[in-house]
């Protein structure tokens, strides 16, 4: 058996991908978060909560109403954008004008809510939510054994980082989105609806959390808990990274995925602790975060 | 946080009444063990100790903090192993837990005051966080059980803290002399100078203050006080347990300010008092806790923005004491 380091060469790339699905993942979410940050100067705390509440109508979607997983793709991030427009009408348009702290607390209470509701009726227990047919198995890739399911959803996340990252950067509405972040005034007066490029925003972020959350409901348990746990260590991720830019954003997620999956490897009591450890550093010696402008 | 502190004119009517409605306070707080149930007074006195901590930080410095609960539940854990595993007398039990909170919060002050608002949040969140898995995997805190039956020995060797009512008047005390100590810092030249940074940090800077350190000697306090606190719950419940260490907790306390009034004196011992209340009702009728105080925390945020006593000095008291300047 290859070794290196005097570690099986299967185990340390076995450490690898899982750490590249948990960066895919910390990627999506701190890059929605960065989205809304950008234009709403709001953090969402209830990104991890709508990252749950999409796992959970796609599972609910599965046992209630017998649609699978693929349906569920297109209909979670629908959905979970819909209620994150709903909510930016309803609450977060209030906020706008005050303290960006009140808008961390609102989004807080969100969250205990969404997370609360769903633990009262389905306990903290995990439901399993099977690999779609298509997507089971695995492939040999002569060095390592790769689960098919796992090999799609690091595809797919890039392929919705990337896509994500084209849509602010390279097309018009995203030039618009882009010009409101520097002055809302001024693209108000061009004619652009700000108040409705806002409301898009938000949906925009909450569809791609709503997202996250179905893709990862066949790798983790859909637990009420899923989302809180993760918001915290995506945080990290958001501070280290830096909000200044969409694709640090998405760069300093995998990479801290593959940190994290790294120290699983060589000292795994602190495979917890490490995303925490470099923020502390980073907050050492870059305070700005790694692609941040702002001080 | 600034636009909604309040105007702080006062007349000597509105002090005069300001002090007698305190001495009632009081007075009900001495009186109140022989009508209510003790350890949930002292549970309450714990919690309102650990919110106006907290306000020193958020309402006197505009710092808002999302890891608080390190330096209460990290404090706890202090205590409850120098009192059980080592036998410490309880006051120097708690005085280490204090000291070991403050130390944590000069740690993760001197990385938070690196950045400022929400990302400041984000830190103290994220610090926090790694303190609670390092209370999960640490082997003194005793894992999931945390640390059970903590004795309460005798205070000085003198007061015999298992007999309930001596435990509250220790307890009323600490609270006591917690509060008066925040009251003096706040209104100290330093609790000014902390102010105009929470007003207006930019100018302070340009005045010649050198902002960090006094935001991270009002952390340190902040940690230190909450430490008391958190040290002090330790004794009266005789146990410390992860609860105290999560985010959740970190988040409680936000909602007491929040409801009380941020940047009022009183307004955290209400929002604690009120929040302590509704948990133990609740606890007996089967509905979430999480959904309450998420519910509660939306609805301040939106509509209620001042708290309960930001909201009575902002409708009677200061426009009464505005009225008589003219």
């Amino acid at each position: 058996m290859t070794m290196i380091f005097g570690i099986p060469i299967q185990a340390l790339l076995g450490q690898l991908l899982v750490g590249l699905i948990n960066g895919s993942f910390y990627a999506m979410l701190s890059l929605g978060l960065a989205v809304i940050f950008g234009l709403l100067r709001i953090i969402n705390f209830a990104h991890g909560a709508l990252y749950m509440l999409g796992a959970f109508i796609g599972y609910l979607l599965l046992v209630h109403v017998g649609i699978g997983y693929w349906p569920a793709l297109v209909l979670v991030p629908l959905a979970v954008g819909l209620f994150g427009m709903a909510v930016e009408r309803a609450a977060l348009s209030r906020l706008y004008r005050i303290d960006p702290l009140y808008g961390l607390l609102f989004t807080f209470g969100m969250a205990l809510v969404i997370e609360g509701v769903f633990r009262f009726y389905y306990g903290v227990s995990g439901n399993p939510y099977a690999v779609p047919a298509l997507l089971a198995g695995g492939t040999n890739l002569g060095f390592m054994f790769l689960p098919n399911y796992r090999g799609w959803v690091v595809l797919a996340s890039l392929v919705v980082c990337i896509g994500t990252w084209l849509l602010i950067e390279k097309t018009r509405l995203g030039s618009y989105l882009r010009a409101a972040t520097e002055n809302p005034e001024l693209v108000q007066a061009f004619g652009v609806n700000v108040p409705l490029l806002l409301t898009l925003t938000y949906g925009l972020g909450a569809a791609l959390a709503g997202l996250a959350g179905i893709l990862a409901a066949p790798v983790y348990q859909v637990s009420p808990l899923m989302g809180s746990d993760l918001i915290i260590v995506v945080f990290a991720v958001v501070v280290i990274g830096g909000m200044g830019s969409i694709l640090g954003a998405i760069v300093t997620g995998y990479m801290l995925g593959l940190a994290e999956g790294l120290t699983k490897v060589f000292y795994p009591e602190a495979s917890n602790l490490v995303v925490f450890v470099i923020m502390a550093i980073v907050l050492l010696l870059r305070p700005a975060g790694l692609f941040g402008r702002d001080a | 946080m600034s636009e909604l502190t309040l105007q702080e004119r006062r007349t000597a009517a509105s002090v005069r009444l300001e002090w007698g409605l305190v001495a009632l306070g009081v007075a009900a707080l001495i009186a109140a063990p022989f009508f209510i149930y003790p350890i949930f007074v002292m549970k309450m006195l714990c919690f309102a100790l650990f919110a106006c901590a907290f306000n020193l930080l958020l309402g006197y410095t505009g710092l808002l903090s999302f890891g608080h609960a390190t330096f209460f539940g990290g404090a706890a854990y202090f205590c409850a192993y120098a009192v059980k595993a080592w036998g410490w007398p309880p006051e120097a039990g708690i005085l280490l837990g204090m000291g070991g909170a403050a130390l944590l919060g000069l740690v993760m002050g001197f990385l938070a005051i690196r950045r400022q608002g929400i990302y400041f949040a984000m830190i103290t969140l994220a610090l926090a966080q790694m303190f609670y898995f390092f209370c999960v995997q640490a082997p003194f805190t005793e894992g999931e059980d945390g640390i059970q039956g903590v004795p309460r020995g005798s205070l000085f060797g003198i007061v015999d803290l298992n007999v309930t009512m001596n435990m509250y008047y220790v307890v009323l005390a600490i609270f006591l002399i917690g509060v008066f100590a925040i009251w003096r810092i706040v209104n100290s030249p330093f609790g000014m100078i902390l102010r105009s940074i929470r007003e207006n940090e930019n100018r302070a800077i340009s005045l010649g203050y050198s902002v960090g350190r006094y935001k991270l000697a009002a952390f340190v306090m902040s940690a230190a006080l909450a430490g008391l606190a958190g040290a002090t719950k330790a004794i009266v419940f005789q146990f410390a347990t992860l609860t105290d260490v999560t985010w959740q907790m970190s988040g409680e306390v936000i909602l007491m300010n929040l409801l009380g009034g941020i940047g009022t004196m009183v307004g955290p011992v209400v929002g604690a008092g009120l929040v302590v209340g509704l948990e133990n009702t609740l606890a007996t009728s089967g509905f979430p806790v999480t959904i309450a105080t998420g519910l509660i925390f939306m609805v301040c945020v939106l509509v209620f923005r001042r708290g309960i006593v930001g909201e009575i000095y902002a409708r009677w008291l200061a426009p009464a004491a505005a009225g008589r300047d003219r």
